[in-house]
């Protein structure tokens, strides 16, 4: 169970952070062409900032940025992303993951396509990763109930 | 029992380090992938897939195949999460 920290050190200097690291997460996935970097370390980056987020105010407080229904459909957008990009080389006739064919459709020549291909399957990769790390740490840090959830419950069984 | 599966695996490690005695060299300049593979995508990435960072080319691009069996494991670790440990009550 997460409880919400009574330090307001941490709380604060977490609340100024939290930006500031999602910042450098979005920045190593965009920068993966150019540096050491890409989907797998910016969405770990992400999921970390998150999960600080998590630590510093608890899960009932943070629910409403980090909500659990919409941590698996991202975990789900990811891969179909990355899938996705491969169908639609195999739509215009490719081989599948074959970025070079998505030249026509984005007017390009072909190089630059595979690395639009590259940067589009980077970002599936970062949406999956950041959404799977916070969502395995709330399923273990919780033991799998989720606080909130219960009292939710136990109110509309109440009113009815 | 317990002396017939040391056995078995003691021999079955003698097997894999003999096998291991045919691999070239760590870094082996003459080894075939340095021979043929690693040339190939340090040439061409820059023209190939204007990606200045092979190490991201060959992930996403030349092993786009393999990276994206990479982020279905990571999915499948959280859906396991979810099933296996999140309780709903019904």
């Amino acid at each position: 169970m997460i409880y919400r920290g009574e330090d307001i050190i941490i709380r604060t200097i977490s609340r100024m952070l939290i930006p500031f690291i999602q910042l450098y997460g979005l920045y190593v996935i965009m920068h993966g062409h150019y540096s050491p970097g890409g989907g797998f370390q910016g969405g770990v980056i992400l999921g970390a900032s998150l999960i600080l987020l998590l630590l510093a105010y608890g899960y009932q407080d943070a629910k409403s940025r980090v909500p659990e229904k919409l941590l698996t459909v991202f975990s789900g957008v990811g891969v179909f992303i990355y899938a996705g990009t491969g169908f639609l080389c195999l739509v215009l006739l490719g081989n599948f993951l074959d970025y070079a064919m998505l030249a026509k459709i984005l007017h390009t020549d072909a190089a630059h396509a595979r690395s639009l291909g590259i940067l589009s399957v980077e970002i599936g990769v970062g949406m999956a990763v950041m959404a799977v790390m916070v969502s395995i740490f709330l399923d273990i840090s919780t033991g799998g109930v989720l606080p909130g959830e219960e009292e939710e419950k136990q109110k509309t069984a109440e009113e009815a | 029992m317990k002396f017939f599966g040391f056995l078995i695996t003691l021999l079955t490690g003698a097997v894999l380090i003999y096998g291991t005695l045919d691999m070239p060299a760590y870094g082996d300049p003459d080894s075939p992938a340095s021979r043929h593979v690693s040339p190939r995508y340090i040439e061409m990435t820059e023209i190939e897939t204007a990606t200045p960072n092979m190490v991201t080319s060959i992930l996403a691009d030349y092993r786009g195949y393999d990276t994206m069996g990479e982020t279905t494991v990571i999915f499948t670790a959280g859906m396991s999460c979810i099933f296996l440990l999140r309780k709903r009550k019904s």
